[in-house]
């Protein structure tokens, strides 16, 4: 086990108790803001201190309340990649990275800068300032300082965060080439459910201070089975919903009752569906098409989004067709359907 | 004309401001550490010299360093010395009533220094010293400047502090401030203005140097913003 952590952290307005195991392998921590993503991340560099737990890496004890270990940031082994990059103003390049190089001789100091650098594409770079860096150049420099010492497990909080998208495309695949050559155990945090199911193994959602889903990615999108999870994995409709029968359950916002594939487990408390699975149709033969009332229609770049409403005064539902499927409508249908193998139940907050 | 209070003030001004800076580095780097009631605590006691007029502070300080005071008794049994009136009297006087200036700027400096990179720092295995030295001062450039030619400017002008703890012996302990005053004293005009040219002077330079000095790191400063 690389990564271990059961820690529990008291703050204004909620706890933190973050249960969470990692392999090898790049780890997605995706919350809301102020669901204490980086306040994990914090803890687990030793930047913030947990009430009370334990954190393991590679099998050794980062912080452990019951044998009253905590070991200060320095010597955790853990490398912290922060949203601003938190390169030294005062200092090149070059002399940022030169700098966290100890017991090591000019000649190899200079080769490992050079080496690092290349690699990171930074090469011709050594001796700019911070401020004289594009946004990506800056993360770059920064992950480059936290590769040449050797860290047991790179976390990443929001790196993306203050560039504009289209640099952040080229960073991001960068990123993930360097985070497969690590190895090792990385935490990425991040609130773009896209970024996240691009670049990492596994996810872990974060809902106020707590773990709502952990695994593997596509089982948490095809099946998320609590409403911050369902809602952080991008789906556009939730409605509060109770049982009406086994198979049955009534979506309150949106004025229906719904047919549903399988039994949940649990009663279900709510009830989703994502914009792109529901289906126009013609016709009334199969389970869950209801009549709508259009209530608006935009082109996004490149889809077409409908606001639905399937009962008067009822909630809107999200519609999303692509513009070949638009352009292929000779009129819009009369129903829609909504298939009960795409319904989302939702059993927990 | 006898130059020797141009010397004294010189002197004591920069040996007060290095005195200043030693310890003001050494409170504010303590204090912003401390919780919130111990800080304004210490805090108020380490400002107190910029609040109360100089010659309360000169008057505690004669109570200290005086002949009967703790300071002034230890220093005649260790020393055989007596501080009150001797040539370092004024700096005394001068690098406890310059000190809080300069240690309220650094502090100010330290409070608003970036988290993120000190925090990274620490991720990355350095020192605490490292940090402090090649990273938090370098990058508080400005305030450090600023707070030493405000702390020189004070040691330079000080007049209320030192007259109690040092007097006023010609050639020992007269400074600028004290011959200006003398000078009038004694109806000698012209005096007076001559040391009033010279102070100007100085203090005029002084205030060159800080803004030339504080300016220099504006390029590389800007390096956090995104």
């Amino acid at each position: 086990m690389a990564l271990d952590i059961d820690i529990v952290k008291r703050l204004p307005g909620f706890t933190l108790r973050v249960r969470l195991k990692a392999e090898d392998e790049i780890v997605g921590l995706l919350g809301a803001s102020g669901s204490g993503k980086s306040m994990t991340l914090k803890c687990i560099a030793g930047i913030e201190t947990p009430d009370e737990g334990v954190i393991l890496l590679n099998g050794r004890a980062l912080f452990d309340s019951d044998r009253k270990i905590n070991l200060p940031p320095r010597r955790r082994r853990t490398g912290f990649l922060f949203q601003s990059a938190a390169l030294f103003p005062n200092m090149t390049v070059e002399q940022n990275i030169q700098c966290v190089l100890k017991d090591k001789t000019r000649e190899e100091k200079r080769r490992i800068t050079q080496d690092v650098l290349s690699r990171l594409g930074l090469s011709g770079l050594e001796l700019r300032y911070p401020s004289e860096l594009s946004g990506g150049q800056r993360q770059r420099a920064a992950l480059a300082r936290i590769l040449v010492t050797q860290p047991d497990i790179i976390m990443l909080d929001e790196p993306f965060s203050a560039l504009d998208s289209y640099l952040r495309w080229q960073l991001e695949q960068e990123l993930s080439s360097v985070l497969r050559d690590f190895g090792g155990t990385s935490l990425f945090v991040s609130h773009n459910r896209d970024e996240a199911y691009r670049l990492c193994d596994t996810l872990a959602v974060l809902s106020s201070g707590e773990i709502a889903a952990a695994g593997d990615k596509w089982a948490i999108f095809n099946d998320p089975q609590s409403y911050a999870a369902c809602l952080l994995t991008g789906c556009k409709n939730i409605t509060p919903a109770h049982q009406a029968g086994d198979f049955t359950v009534s979506a309150a916002d949106w004025g229906v009752t719904l047919r549903t594939e399988a039994k949940a487990a649990a009663p279900v408390r709510y009830v989703g569906i994502r914009a792109h699975d529901v289906v126009f149709t013609d016709s009334l033969a199969l389970p869950n098409t209801f009549p709508f009332e259009l209530v608006e229609e935009m082109r996004d770049t490149f889809s077409y989004i409908f606001m639905l409403r399937l009962s008067p005064h009822a909630a809107p539902l999200r519609v999303e067709i692509s513009r070949e499927q638009y352009q292929a409508l000779k009129k819009l249908p009369q129903y829609v359907q909504l298939p009960p193998g795409k319904l989302l139940l939702l059993t927990r907050d | 004309m006898d130059y020797s209070p141009l010397l004294i003030s010189l002197r004591t001004a920069c040996v007060a401001t290095v005195f200043s800076v030693a310890l003001g580095l050494t409170a504010a780097n303590y204090t912003v550490r401390l919780g919130k009631v111990l800080k304004g605590l210490v805090d108020g006691i380490l400002t107190l010299p910029i609040i109360l007029p100089p010659t309360v502070c000169g008057y505690f300080l004669l109570l200290f360093f005086g002949v009967n005071g703790p300071a002034g008794r230890l220093a005649q049994a260790w020393f055989n010395e007596r501080i009150v009136f001797s040539w370092y009297a004024p700096i005394i006087a001068s690098t406890v009533v310059a000190f809080p200036l300069f240690y309220r700027t650094m502090r100010g400096a330290f409070e608003e220094f970036d988290k993120t990179l000190i925090h990274s720092g620490q991720t990355l295995g350095l020192s605490n010293a490292f940090m402090f030295w090649r990273v938090i001062l370098p990058n508080c450039r400005p305030s450090l400047v600023a707070g030493t030619v405000l702390a020189f400017a004070r040691a330079l002008g000080e007049f209320g502090a030192t007259i109690m703890l040092a007097g006023n012996i010609p050639g020992k302990t007269t400074t600028i401030s004290i011959a200006v005053y003398s000078a009038m004293a004694a109806g000698d005009t012209a005096l007076a203005n001559r040391w009033v040219l010279i102070d100007l002077a100085i203090s005029f330079a002084a205030m060159l140097v800080m803004n030339f000095a504080g300016g220099g790191l504006r390029r590389r400063k800007s390096g956090l913003s995104h």
